[in-house]
């Protein structure tokens, strides 16, 4: 079994889809950050077989849950205090977000108003379908 | 302060005052003459129209108000790299409400985010025409008398038609629609159309080939233009031509009240023999545009006659 150090503050994102870390890795901006952070890739899980576990060492605010609610709103996201698991936040698929996908239609004004922020809606929850605020078109 | 983007920003309550003042404008214009006297409407054409501007010009005119504006993006700022939101805290100095008919999608709402004054829509690409769908709605209502009970033909190019997908829209608000869709099978209606709003709704409709099948059970047939382009053969296109041009025959088959609508302009799917059956409405209509104009403009401004 690998072994990761546990976190005192910070938070775990657990029940990632194996292979997704990546991806909310490069979403969520972690990067950027100066502190610890740890991908556990291809943990075994026996509700998922296979799934992907990231930690971040600090507070809530390192993390926009509204993005990460939008990649994948099945993760578990644990906040972590004095080294145990004080609360689990669900997360929902966020009305709206911004900056986070860019819309492609080459007819939306985003496509020659360089600043215009890209804003989605959510315009269909059950089929978590996305429309541009601006030309409704469907993000795919 | 509101602004028209999309034809559903009114509800059906909102739209029925709004019909009511149009058709009180039409009855006694000579009352309205002069409540916009001393406002200026903005006409921001960023491609070019013929009728919808004209159409706003006359409106404002008809209220007593000026209008200044542009006709094209090389008459404007935008050739010079001017955005969209610049040009509209620009037009807001000048001028007390906006039209803005824009070539990409969604530009008109992001004026009304940065404007302090009331912006309509007048067309942005093939998204919305909202003025387009209530003079549509207001010349059905004073035609018919009501927007519900009836059963409404679509025909022509259903795909890409916006105007036929924001009347779809609009109409589905009121009971008892039924709509026939006429078209060829390429350019059959958007299936988000299809499934979001007419099986969603719960809507009655049938899709068919056939103009002259559907002629006799119409109350409201609304034509639009079936272009070469949109077929993907050449055969295809041959077969189906002569089938989606209205004319005396096709005519004879309709109901006697039945009003035939156009967004025009028309190139050969209405033929001019039918010009003068007193079923084609469809100049009536571009007449009903500019009191549905003059009405949202004074509704927009808050303005009403002393």
């Amino acid at each position: 079994m690998l072994n990761i150090s546990g976190l005192e503050e910070g938070i775990v994102l657990d029940h990632i889809p194996a292979g997704k870390s990546m991806d909310i890795y490069k979403h969520l901006g972690l990067g950027h950050l100066d502190c610890q952070v740890a991908i556990i890739k291809n943990a075994r899980s026996a509700k998922m077989g296979r799934k992907d576990i990231i930690k971040i060492e600090g507070g809530l605010d390192t993390v926009d849950l509204n993005v990460l609610g939008f990649i994948e709103h099945k993760i578990t996201v644990n906040i972590i205090r004095n080294g145990e698991i004080a609360e689990k936040k669900t997360l929902r698929l966020p009305k709206k977000i911004t900056n986070v996908i860019r819309c492609k239609n080459p007819r939306c004004i985003t496509s020659i108003e360089q600043e215009l922020p890209h804003i989605f809606n959510l315009t269909d929850e059950e089929h978590k379908i996305y429309r541009c605020m601006y030309c409704e078109e469907k993000y795919k | 302060m509101r602004h028209l983007i999309s034809p559903l920003d009114f509800s059906v309550e909102e739209l029925d005052t709004l019909m009511d003042l149009a058709n009180d404008i039409e009855k006694n214009p000579e009352k309205y003459a002069h409540v916009c006297d001393g406002r200026i409407l903005a006409t921001l054409f960023y491609e070019p129209s013929t009728r919808t501007r004209l159409s706003f010009e006359s409106a404002m005119n008809r209220l007593g108000g000026k209008v200044i504006g542009f006709s094209s993006a090389a008459a404007s700022s935008a050739a010079k790299g001017e955005s969209v939101t610049d040009t509209i805290r620009m037009a807001s100095c000048y001028a007390d409400i906006c039209a803005m008919r824009h070539p990409k999608e969604g530009a008109p709402l992001v004026a009304s985010l940065h404007s302090s004054i009331p912006v309509i829509n007048a067309g942005d690409g093939g998204h919305q025409h909202p003025t387009q769908t209530l003079t549509d709605l207001l010349t059905i209502r004073s035609l018919k008398g009501r927007l519900g009970g009836m059963t409404v033909g679509l025909c022509g190019d259903l795909k890409f038609g916006r105007t036929v997908h924001s009347l779809i829209n609009a109409l589905v608000r009121y009971t008892g629609i039924r709509f026939v869709l006429i078209s060829p099978n390429e350019l059959r209606i958007p299936s988000y159309i299809r499934d979001n709003v007419l099986e969603a709704g719960h809507i009655p409709y049938t899709e068919m080939e056939n103009l002259e099948d559907a002629m006799p059970e119409l109350d409201i047939l609304y034509m639009t233009r079936v272009q070469r382009e949109r077929f993907f053969n050449e055969e295809e296109y041959i077969r189906m031509k002569d089938c989606y041009i209205l004319d005396k025959a096709k005519m004879a088959l309709g109901k006697e009240d039945m009003c035939v609508l156009h967004p025009l302009p028309r190139v050969n799917e209405i033929s001019t023999e039918v010009d003068d059956d007193p079923r084609a409405v469809y100049f009536r209509q571009a007449r009903y545009g500019v009191y549905i104009r003059m009405a949202l403009i004074m509704t927009l401004l808050e303005v009403s006659p002393c």
